[in-house]
């Protein structure tokens, strides 16, 4: 992506009219767009990191206090606790997510090209997490849940998919699986349309099954938009909150306790919104080295690709 | 890219497919895939009719009668206390909370936001894509990439910044402090249209320019019309987006005067009984706050589809 270039050449023909520099309709034109940026997203971006270096109780001024906050931080075993049970859940939510999801896409690959089934798929990211949590806050009712009960038709002794501590967090991660395969799957989708179907047809020739093909021609040639689609999905799935918040609220005893339900709780239940912020520049920090890391892998994975 | 990878198999290890070309016909491995993605559909679809079945349901009969696949003590009570139709006597006897709940007016503040940020949003963004798509101005291609830049920053980094912006701005509590934050830009739908402005052509446009149109006529009569399709199917993301938003809501507002839906859904679970959960109650709350999506899904969901692709990473 070339920043500094000029304009297109296009405009080489003569000047029709005057109109060569368009400044000042460009500066009206951007005007709310540039409002909102600077206001609602480079603000917050730079006040947010000055208040991790605050005690800030909302209702005094903030007082600057340097780094206590992050000592305080690195010594917290809840945060920790946290942290923990985040990336638990992260790959866990990821882990299934991304194989469900591909078994759809290469599904409907070879399968149909309906739209039909695929609006099907893809109607419970229509509704929010919120709707999602509260379904299956029913559907593994430990008493009356259908889940449970089915599992009990089946010799099973019933599960407290909320109340268990080693059970929650993975019930958490299903349930935002539910929400989102469809989704991805349908981005994946996109990208296997991509694949010539010839590759396809010469493999049948020589005789290599369902398998190879998918080992030999599919996931090499899906994997740089496989690896996009990871980053994006990490970085929402690092993010969850909605579901937690509307279940457990971060229990039984802290087990469900992802980040952003400690950084609320700090913000909100404590009034401590410079510890609050000093934790989410910790995520920030978290995510990006993800980012780069998976940009970076991806990038290096990609040369032995051609 | 040639055939090199597939050439690379010639152990075949699996039996070779008796004819070379098989179009569409029923082997044994296709009808396994296909019950597989029946599997799928039944979960992915599974829990929405359990939503509608628990929810034409009655609390008692819910109790003694779980198992059934259909209504059991067939009742419309769950969306009679969604919509505040029963007395307080009623609701409870039925299992309900009591507790009133002003549904259309939850309802009505999710309208107001979805449909405002929508607007205003999808405008201010097309205007600035038009800038930086046909515009010539100093710095135009600087400017972008700091657009650009800010589609980096996660929501969770600004929310709490924001929240503090909007508490000294008194707008705490108030629908247009939900709404501000996003009510002018979205760095990915800058970044979208400006994909198509750059792709319309220029014939037309200077056509109209050496007929004497301004600029900005250029763009409401020309552009705007001609990016049509791109326009609505950002606009319908930016609404869904908006009318599924949890954390930020949750976070400003704090009484009916600026209760969304998904906020109010979370107070309506939190607000149980002691007897129990008003699951009737409850799934039919849900119901009705889905169901405006799905309808506008089912309206436009083959633009909704295959509008996903490259271009639908957000």
């Amino acid at each position: 992506m070339s920043t500094t270039a000029p304009p297109r050449p296009a405009a080489a023909a003569p000047p029709r009219r005057r109109r060569r520099d368009d400044t000042r309709l460009a500066l009206l034109f951007i005007l709310p767009a540039s409002i909102g940026l600077l206001v609602f997203l480079v603000w917050p971006l730079l006040t947010g990191l000055y208040y991790s270096f605050t005690e800030y109780a909302i209702l005094t001024p903030p007082q600057w206090v340097g780094l206590e906050n992050y000592r305080t931080l690195l010594a917290d075993p809840v945060f920790w606790t946290s942290l923990r049970v985040t990336v638990v859940y992260v790959l866990i939510n990821i882990g299934v997510q991304t194989v469900a999801a591909l078994l759809i896409a290469v599904l409907m690959q070879r399968l149909t090209q309906s739209t039909w089934l695929r609006s099907l798929v893809l109607a419970p990211y229509l509704v929010s997490n919120v709707v999602a949590a509260i379904v299956f806050l029913w559907l593994l009712d430990s008493q009356l849940g259908i889940v449970n009960l089915a599992l009990q038709g089946l010799g099973v002794d019933p599960i407290s998919f909320w109340a268990n501590e080693s059970w929650v967090i993975p019930t958490i991660a299903l349930v935002n699986v539910w929400r989102h395969m469809g989704y991805t799957a349908l981005l994946l989708f996109a990208g296997l349309q991509s694949i010539p179907e010839q590759l396809y047809e010469a493999a049948r020739t020589e005789g290599a099954g369902e398998l190879a093909m998918f080992r030999r021609i599919t996931l090499p040639l899906l994997r740089p938009i496989l690896a996009l689609v990871l980053i994006m999905t990490i970085i929402g799935s690092f993010q969850v909150f909605d579901t937690v918040s509307v279940t457990t609220q971060g229990g039984p005893a802290d087990a469900s306790k992802v980040l952003q339900m400690y950084i609320y709780e700090n913000a909100f239940a404590q009034y401590e919104f410079g510890y609050a912020s000093a934790l989410s520049v910790a995520l920030l920090l978290i995510l990006m080295v993800i980012t780069f890391a998976q940009y970076w892998l991806s990038r290096a994975g990609q040369s032995d690709l051609d | 890219m040639t055939t090199t990878t597939a050439a690379a198999d010639p152990a075949a290890t699996a039996p070779a497919p008796p004819e070379p070309r098989r179009r569409r016909r029923l082997t044994p491995g296709r009808v396994i895939a296909w019950i597989v993605m029946i599997v799928i559909l039944v979960v992915t679809l599974f829990p929405f009719y359990w939503m509608l079945r628990t929810a034409l349901s009655s609390n008692t009969a819910l109790a003694t009668d779980p198992t059934s696949l259909l209504p059991v003590g067939f009742s419309a009570g769950g969306f009679e206390r969604v919509f505040g139709l029963q007395s307080v006597e009623e609701a409870v006897a039925q299992g309900g909370s009591g507790a009133s709940i002003n549904f259309w007016r939850y309802l009505l503040n999710s309208v107001i936001v979805a449909t405002t940020i929508t607007v205003v949003q999808t405008f201010s963004c097309a205007m600035a894509a038009y800038a930086f798509s046909r515009l010539r101005w100093k710095g135009r291609d600087t400017v972008f990439l700091i657009f650009l830049g800010a589609m980096m920053i996660p929501q969770i980094f600004t929310l709490l910044p924001n929240f503090i912006l909007i508490k000294n701005l008194h707008l705490v509590d108030t629908l247009v402090g939900i709404m501000l934050p996003t009510l002018f830009i979205s760095p990915f739908a800058i970044f979208f249209l400006r994909q198509f402005f750059n792709n319309i052509s220029r014939e037309v446009e200077e056509a109209a320019l050496i007929d004497g149109a301004s600029k900005v006529r250029v763009f409401f009569t020309l552009i705007l019309p001609m990016a049509g399709a791109p326009m609505a199917t950002l606009a319908l993301l930016t609404y869904m987006t908006a009318w599924n938003e949890y954390f930020w809501a949750l976070m400003v507002s704090y009484t009916d005067s600026s209760r969304v839906l998904t906020v109010a859904l979370a107070v309506f679970r939190a607000q149980s009984p002691q007897s129990g959960t008003d699951w009737a109650g409850l799934m039919a709350a849900t119901l009705v706050a889905a169901a405006p999506m799905l309808i506008l899904f089912a309206v436009f969901a083959k633009r909704i589809v295959n509008s996903i692709g490259f271009s639908g990473i957000k």
